[in-house]
């Protein structure tokens, strides 16, 4: 295997809606300071891999419009996954591990703002028997708290306590959405929105972007002082009818754990994607996480949930504690689809 | 594979062969500030192309980037309504939504001073007239009518001048 670090990565801000810029407005900031950090052009970028759907803003071949942001001339090569950003970064990881790229540039971006997000990502499901019943993201996510809550995997006022905790954490982070939290007592007194779910358990709606540039080996070393390498990386996907899965455990997440060597050594920080505060007991337990592990310092996807986006900014999240000598070994995690239906997980370790 | 065994009750009804689930998802579409730029433009009667700072190309439409150099265009160029047909196609089949009667022609008009073309019709002329590098204008709808819309030009007609040579427009092709 060859050694692939993340050398840089840089986000939008995240606000609940963009209404003047469009996407390629909105990508195209965050794309140039990824590359002007490490001093590359596109023509020295072997290979540009995005993420994005077309569902979220409502705009066809969106991924081609905003690679007018790129510099993709004279022509690149070029690849797009429908999905969150992390998974592009897999594909390039991968591409660098084939020896046909020693630098990728990875990006993900979503505009959720312009459509009804609930009902949108109620398109991803099973079309004969779920979508024509429009089940919402909220009230599938609340399906799964409930089982959570049933099984003794979690209780509200955990759950609480991991909303304020995150927001009061985003306060720190420039780029986050919601900064600061009630109290989690406080919190527990608000009406429920989906039964068990309260409006503190669930993620904001957000638009944003993220981008990250991939090197191997000694051209990592030269680009960044400080390069945050790969040392793991899996993605599993569990079945799309909800039905026939066990929604109080994220074994996709486990399997990918497993695969990616998270408990082959201590962890310092975790960046993890669970949008739903019951989502994190999920993800942290199937990781192996124990109590020192600082989980989300940057807010996480609590603090602003930017889709296709959400998953890389764990990644690069990460590996910016890493690059700034806070940590020497993180875990990042990525999520797609509902509760927690697929689930991606990378290792990342300093210099040393 | 052995065929599903059914309950008596199902074993004469006719099979299911499709089903209709319609959707539909309104979306509040964004146009960004540079296509706001160029749209306002047309409600006033202009063509309004960006040029790019580092590669000096006049984008039309323009959309916030220039999509050679990736970086956003710094300067808005008003172009005149006058320019060639790059390219064009003969049209012979009825659209759903489309009022033209066929056949007719729609090409790709470079306006004169820009490097890219707009998508038009062309008419006041026999569709099988219609050539590559012929001199058009903009038939525009009348004043109390435009729009922040691309319907506000209705058409490009013929302006008479002589043919552009195509070597002064083969990279716009």
């Amino acid at each position: 295997m060859r050694d692939v670090a993340v050398v840089a990565f840089a986000q939008s801000q995240h606000v609940r809606r963009e209404p003047y810029r469009n996407e390629v407005e909105l990508l195209m900031p965050v794309l140039h300071q990824v590359k002007s950090d490490v001093g590359l052009d596109q023509t020295q970028i072997d290979f540009t891999c995005s993420g994005s759907t077309d569902y979220l803003a409502g705009s066809a071949f969106s991924f081609v419009s905003t690679l007018d942001g790129v510099g993709a001339s004279p022509p690149i090569s070029e690849s797009h996954v429908e999905m969150d950003g992390a998974w592009a970064l897999y594909e390039a990881w991968v591409k660098i591990q084939t020896g046909a790229a020693d630098t990728a540039l990875v990006y993900g971006y979503g505009k959720s703002s312009p459509g009804s997000l609930r009902d949108v990502l109620s398109r991803q499901l099973d079309p004969y028997y779920q979508a024509p019943l429009w089940p919402d993201s909220l009230a599938l996510a609340a399906l799964q708290a409930r089982a959570c809550l049933d099984a003794g995997v979690t209780d509200v006022a955990e759950m609480a306590g991991i909303a304020a905790r995150s927001r009061r954490a985003a306060a720190a982070n420039p780029y986050a959405q919601l900064q600061g939290s009630d109290d989690p007592e406080v919190l527990l007194k608000e009406p429920e929105i989906a039964a068990p779910l309260r409006r503190h358990d669930c993620p904001p709606i957000t638009d944003g972007a993220a981008a990250v540039i991939l090197a191997a080996g000694d051209r990592a070393r030269e680009l960044s002082e400080h390069p945050a390498w790969i040392r793991g990386l899996d993605h599993r996907v569990e079945a799309h009818a909800l039905g026939v899965r066990d929604l109080t455990a994220s074994v996709s997440t486990r399997q990918a754990a497993e695969h990616a060597g998270v408990g082959e050594g201590p962890v310092d920080v975790a960046e993890l994607h669970a949008p739903f505060t019951h989502q994190e007991v999920l993800v942290r337990r199937a990781l192996g996480l124990g109590d020192g592990v600082s989980v989300n310092p940057s807010g996480g996807p609590l603090a602003g949930n930017p889709l296709i986006a959400a998953g890389l900014i764990r990644i690069g999240e990460a590996a910016s504690r890493i690059s700034r000598g806070e940590a020497q070994r993180a875990v990042a995690h990525a999520t797609s689809g509902p509760c927690l239906q697929q689930n991606l997980v990378c290792v990342l370790e300093g210099e040393g | 594979m052995s065929p599903v065994q059914l309950p008596p009750a199902l074993q004469d009804v006719e099979p299911v062969r499709s089903i209709r689930t319609p959707a539909r998802l309104e979306y509040t579409f964004t146009a960004g500030r540079a296509t706001s730029r160029f749209l306002r433009g047309i409600q006033s009667h202009k063509i309004l192309g960006e040029r790019c700072g580092t590669c000096g190309k006049v984008i039309l439409p323009p959309r916030g980037s220039c999509p050679i150099d990736g970086v956003p265009t710094s300067e808005q160029v008003e172009l005149p309504d006058r320019g060639i047909v790059t390219t064009f196609c003969v049209v012979n089949v009825k659209f759903s939504g489309s009022a033209m009667e066929l056949p007719y022609v729609c090409a790709t008009v470079l306006p004169d001073g820009g490097d890219m073309g707009l998508f038009g019709m062309i008419q006041e002329i026999p569709f099988d007239q219609v050539r590559m590098g012929m001199r058009v204008e903009a038939v525009w709808v009348e004043d109390d009518q435009l729009t922040h819309d691309l319907a506000s030009i209705k058409w490009w007609r013929p302006t008479g001048e002589p043919d552009a040579a195509y070597e002064t427009y083969r990279e716009h092709v």
